[in-house]
């Protein structure tokens, strides 16, 4: 087994560096009558950070859901570098690490053994489980701490671990859904600052929801979604461009006013 | 995806749900009181009420704490199965479920590694609740506790399968507290568990049906004659029969295309 690959990649071939690392296309959702998708479509490159903006209830949760197999999307396609989700989940998401909106980690267990246990989810062996667990623990430096329940870290310091755990298999593509709720200013900083480190030196693409403007960067890509629709899709200066605003801030409001078809 | 990814997949949610449990020393206290009350002194009273003429497995008359100690086995394994369920819903509810059904692995082996690590705990509790019973002069010929291991797989399987089924049926945690009272209780007390069914069909035949199709009462059955090293072959295949039933409708429920997680989406949403 590679040290990059936990799972073998299937039948299909090695992504080439032109395929995009998520693309989205006619992606539509509902929840019985209510719809909570409606012709979703956009396309991230890999080792480009993207930032998912959309008010609550935009439908970000439920896009994340689907990209990640929580639940089939009922038309539309998705694919994460070239694979069809639905068609080819395990290949698809051994390349996806995901960070959730809510916590979703053991608290009374070891920083180790949260970061282990996914390991082995994802069928990794027990040395490269320690190598990689060491890089990513180093990075943070957190490895004096592995040994310590999760319960002790500070709320910025358990999401770094939840990040570092989505790292452990080496994902290309890392998904975090308004990860920085909860966090005071200082931490949440700390961890933009740390997943736009990571987008840089690790070649991953990043998809990064949040309600929050002040978290879009210069050069990222940003997707605006509003009540299920993607309002606009570009870079910064395109989407301030297109809504005809001065700036970011009012190009989001333009585009997810209320009254707006 | 090898046979590798799949070993290591297992033995991590095993690990996981052991270290869970041993952490959580309430739980196995819980765990082990409740049968141990229902022995020392729920027994203990009703010994000289309740006679119990001698019926297979039993060579002799026997004490009413020996007839109803499989019977409390499989309460152990009912609440375990029910608990891990509660586990799976907290797990829902706390996010910790989409980690495990975002790895790539496929769902259903997912959660048949999560259900045969709830069953390992299992067996950890009943093996403790026979050493303790054992002082008490309850004690089952050796091979009988041996015997037992398999026995206690399939109706803990059986159980867990129960559970999970029900973890993706009920949409919040309070929601649970209703599944104990109308799962638990009834599954219980209209089983085999605290009297024969000979004595309950000379009471209620009605009573005495719903306790011969009960699935626990097979399982209580399979326990019991295991622990004296019997097959019981139709308690056997009856139990067996309701694990796929069960464990079928639990995938079911569980299916990112069909499932029941879709319409629970919207709560976190």
């Amino acid at each position: 087994m590679s040290d990059r690959e936990a799972i073998d990649p299937g039948p299909p071939t090695y992504p080439e560096p032109t395929v995009p690392a998520l693309a989205v296309e006619g992606l539509s959702h509902r929840y019985g009558a209510t719809p909570a998708l409606v012709d979703v479509a956009f396309a991230i490159q890999p080792s480009e950070f993207a930032v998912l903006l959309g008010p609550n209830g935009a439908g970000k949760t439920t896009l994340f859901s689907l990209i990640t197999r929580l639940y089939n999307n009922l038309s539309g396609s998705i694919r994460i570098f070239g694979l069809e989700v639905r068609r080819w989940p395990s290949q698809a998401l051994a390349r996806i690490g995901v960070v959730f909106q809510q916590p979703a980690i053991d608290l009374d267990l070891t920083v180790a053994q949260n970061l282990r246990y996914h390991a082995s989810l994802h069928g990794m062996g027990r040395d490269a489980a320690r190598k990689r667990m060491t890089a990513e623990l180093g990075r943070l430096g957190m490895v004096e701490r592995a040994g310590e329940k999760v319960r002790q870290l500070s709320g910025g310091q358990r999401r770094r671990v939840e990040i570092a755990r989505a790292l452990m298999h080496q994902p290309r593509l890392l998904l975090l859904d308004e990860p920085t709720v909860g966090l005071d200013i200082a931490a949440r900083q700390g961890i933009i600052d740390h997943v736009r480190r990571l987008c840089a030196e690790q070649d991953m693409a990043v998809l990064w929801a949040t309600h929050l403007i002040d978290e879009v960067g210069p050069g990222d890509r940003v997707v605006v979604l509003h009540e299920g629709r993607v309002q606009a899709f570009g870079g910064v200066d395109d989407v301030v461009r297109g809504a005809g605003a001065g700036g970011l801030g009012e190009a989001y409001a333009t585009l997810t006013r209320k009254d707006r078809e | 995806m090898t046979a590798m990814h799949y070993i290591r997949c297992l033995e991590g949610i095993v690990v996981r749900e052991c270290r869970r449990f041993l952490n959580q020393r309430s739980r196995f206290i819980a765990a082990l009181v409740r049968p141990l009350v229902w022995l020392f002194i729920f027994a203990a009273g009703f010994r000289m009420v309740l006679g119990v003429s001698i019926i297979p497995p039993y060579e002799t008359y026997v004490l009413y704490e020996v007839y109803i100690t499989p019977g409390l086995i499989a309460m152990i394994q009912l609440f375990n199965g029910m608990q891990s369920s509660l586990s799976m819903v907290y797990d829902r509810e706390m996010g910790s479920m989409k980690t495990l059904l975002v790895s790539p692995l496929p769902r259903w082996y997912l959660l048949t590694c999560k259900l045969l690590a709830g069953v390992a705990v299992s067996i950890l509790q009943v093996y403790v609740f026979l050493a303790i019973a054992a002082f008490w002069d309850i004690q089952a010929p050796p091979r009988g506790y041996l015997a037992l291991l398999p026995a206690l797989a399939l109706s803990g399987l059986m159980m867990g399968a129960l559970g999970m089924l029900l973890s993706s049926a009920i949409k919040q945690l309070e929601n649970f507290a209703g599944v104990m009272n109308f799962v638990i209780f009834p599954m219980f007390f209209a089983s085999s568990a605290l009297y024969p069914l000979w004595r309950v069909k000379e009471s209620s035949l009605l009573l005495y049906y719903v306790c011969a199709y009960n699935p626990f009462t097979h399982a209580v059955e399979v326990i019991r004659f295991a622990l004296y090293g019997h097959l019981n072959g139709l308690s056997l295949l009856y139990v067996a029969a309701a694990l796929v039933v069960f464990l079928g409708l639990a995938i079911y429920g569980y299916d990112p295309a069909r499932g029941l997680i879709q319409r629970k989406g919207r709560t976190d949403a």
